[in-house]
């Protein structure tokens, strides 16, 4: 899978909605949505022309529309942790903000129509959505599995229902769908789904357990790392994992750059 | 109106433009390139180099501060032999010059580097990384006196072809930054850079233990601004003729200037890169406009300028 070049831009806050745990920002970002494909995110810079905080935030991107009133769009899903975030959140239409991307390799699709599993982890759901679609669009069958820690960590599970061949829900408190981590739907999802390829984007401990099962079912997994990062742009060095090669070597390497999204058989889940 | 004049030079090292990536946050070139005009830059410093491959200090590796970044990555990198094969010879093409960052771990260990590093095709100067907080363990590191810091240097000079300019770049956190300057060219240095990022901490909220894999951290930022502006003051001020880069803090125009009226030749970009990747070229263009907006005719008119006294305002001749 080729990467689009990133680029620099002044995007332009589209609006800023909140539904249920997390914000929805919709940015205009003209020249960037094109060439954004799920799995891409984008490195945002907080806190306007003199900042306090320096690092930028990155963030999956949920949706990228290319054409539109506004020249291009994208609208990410931001789970408020901090000053940087709550700013992000606390922005108004019209306001700018600095942007990066799209930034990393994106999920890579299959080139026949294979049945795919797509499990995602509160706001980790993010770039599946729009991976659900393209890959519907190609005649692959899709489940999704969506989990959170209560109903309203899971993101957009009514259009996951809408893009999706089937979807199962999980919360960790019980809320809805089955009680428990959404790891537990994966043995009864492998043992009666026909999965060729599964992909997965949330916390570490669910990307390895989908890795695993896939591995065990000799099925592919791909999965996309999140790890603390203050640059997007490989610079800085904070997002380093450790991955085995096909000659089997193991290599650190960047998560922003070299992914994020990994063959799961490929990483070292353990060192993480 | 003219622009200035922005060619200076480091020695005999001569430059067409004095920003400069510092080491350390300009990755390995090529992360810059879809953003930065890297053929514009003075000259593009590596991360420090070191003999054997590094793999670096476990996450989290970076902390936000107030106005700055701690960075604890403990030096991580390909090694000498892969730089050289696959690193060097895309900077020389794409950076026009080259300044090698190198950090040893003992005297012979800086002895090789400046070996393989300093005959190599493509370098425009090495700089000897004397005082990294972030790459060694504070016990046998980094010569932060001034005999460490000529011991060092005389054992890079001895490698180093003559021609080829070599900076010290040294730590504010050492007890005078000015004697351990003057040291480091007694040991050959023909140049030092000021300063490298200082040591600091932080904690993590939630865990109430340091935030940092590797606990101890490497400040930059805006933070540190002042403090390498203090530093190139003072080094100037006891050694006028030695030449100085000046990096810790740079994010705009005026932060470049503030360096070379303290006596500053060049000026490295580091942590600013991070958020702005385009940094380098705006803080070109803004200290362009400056020199223009106090007309200065020229970058080296600049340079030290701080330290001279202000002559009595007379009216504008072109008022």
């Amino acid at each position: 899978m080729s990467t689009a070049v990133p680029g620099r831009i002044r995007g332009e806050v589209l609006s800023v909605r909140r539904t249920g745990a997390y914000h929805h920002l919709t940015l205009r970002t003209p020249g960037i949505a094109a060439n954004t494909r799920p799995g891409h995110f984008v490195a945002l810079a907080v806190g306007g022309d003199e900042p306090v905080r320096l690092g930028r935030r990155a963030f999956w991107v949920y949706a990228a529309d290319p054409g539109g009133l506004y020249g291009g769009s994208t609208e990410v899903v931001v789970a408020v942790r901090g000053a940087g975030t709550a700013w992000l959140t606390g922005l108004s239409t019209g306001d700018p903000v600095d942007m990066l991307g799209p930034l990393g390799k994106p999920f890579a699709l299959p080139r026949e129509p294979v049945g795919c599993l797509l499990v995602g982890g509160g706001y980790g759901a993010a770039p599946l959505l729009g991976l659900a679609r393209r890959l519907v669009d190609r005649g692959c069958k899709v489940h999704m599995l969506l989990g959170a820690a209560t109903e309203d960590g899971l993101l957009s599970p009514l259009e996951a229902r809408r893009a999706a061949t089937s979807v199962a829900l999980a919360t960790i408190d019980g809320s809805v769908g089955t009680a428990g981590p959404v790891s537990t739907l994966l043995p009864d999802a492998f043992g009666t789904l026909d999965v060729e390829v599964a992909y997965a984007c949330g916390p570490h401990s669910l990307l390895r357990a989908v890795s695993e099962a896939a591995t065990a079912r000799g099925a592919y997994s791909q999965c996309a790392v999140e790890l603390p990062t203050s640059c997007g742009t490989g610079l800085c060095l904070s997002c380093v994992l450790e991955v085995t090669g096909d000659d089997g070597r193991t290599r650190t390497v960047r998560s922003c750059v070299e992914g994020p999204v990994f063959a799961g058989d490929a990483v070292r889940w353990g060192r993480l | 109106m003219t622009t200035a004049d922005l060619t200076t030079r480091l020695g005999r090292l001569e430059l067409t433009s004095p920003v400069l990536v510092a080491s350390g946050c300009g990755g390995s070139g090529r992360e810059l390139q879809p953003y930065a005009d890297l053929a514009a830059l003075g000259a593009f410093t590596t991360a420090s180099i070191t003999l054997e491959p590094r793999r670096g200090r476990r996450a989290p590796r970076v902390a936000e501060t107030p106005a700055g970044l701690l960075g604890s990555l403990g030096l991580p990198g390909p090694g000498v032999d892969v730089f050289l094969a696959r690193e060097l010879p895309w900077l020389a093409e794409h950076c026009g010059r080259v300044i090698v960052s190198i950090a040893g771990g003992s005297l012979p260990e800086y002895a090789e580097l400046a070996r393989r590093i300093g005959t190599a095709e493509g370098v425009a100067a090495v700089e000897v990384n004397l005082s990294s907080p972030d790459g060694w363990d504070r016990a046998d590191a980094a010569a932060r006196d001034g005999y460490s810091a000529q011991r060092v240097l005389a054992a890079v000079r001895q490698e180093v072809p003559r021609p080829r300019p070599v900076l010290a770049k040294i730590s504010a956190d050492v007890g005078n930054v000015t004697e351990v300057a003057a040291a480091a060219a007694r040991g050959g240095a023909d140049g030092v850079t000021l300063v490298n990022a200082l040591p600091g901490m932080a904690m993590d909220p939630v865990t109430l233990r340091p935030a940092l894999g590797g606990v101890t951290g490497a400040l930059s930022g805006p933070a540190v601004h002042p403090v390498a502006v203090h530093a190139v003051y003072q080094v100037h001020a006891g050694l006028p003729d030695l030449p100085i880069v000046g990096t810790g803090g740079v994010r705009t125009g005026w932060d470049a200037l503030e360096l070379v009226l303290a006596g500053a030749s060049a000026v490295g970009v580091g942590s600013a890169l991070l958020r702005d990747p385009a940094a380098t070229d705006r803080i070109t263009s803004e200290l362009t406009a400056l020199l223009a907006e106090q007309a200065l005719p020229s970058l080296a008119a600049a340079v030290g300028l701080g330290h001279r006294t202000r002559p009595a305002i007379t009216e504008s001749e072109t008022a």
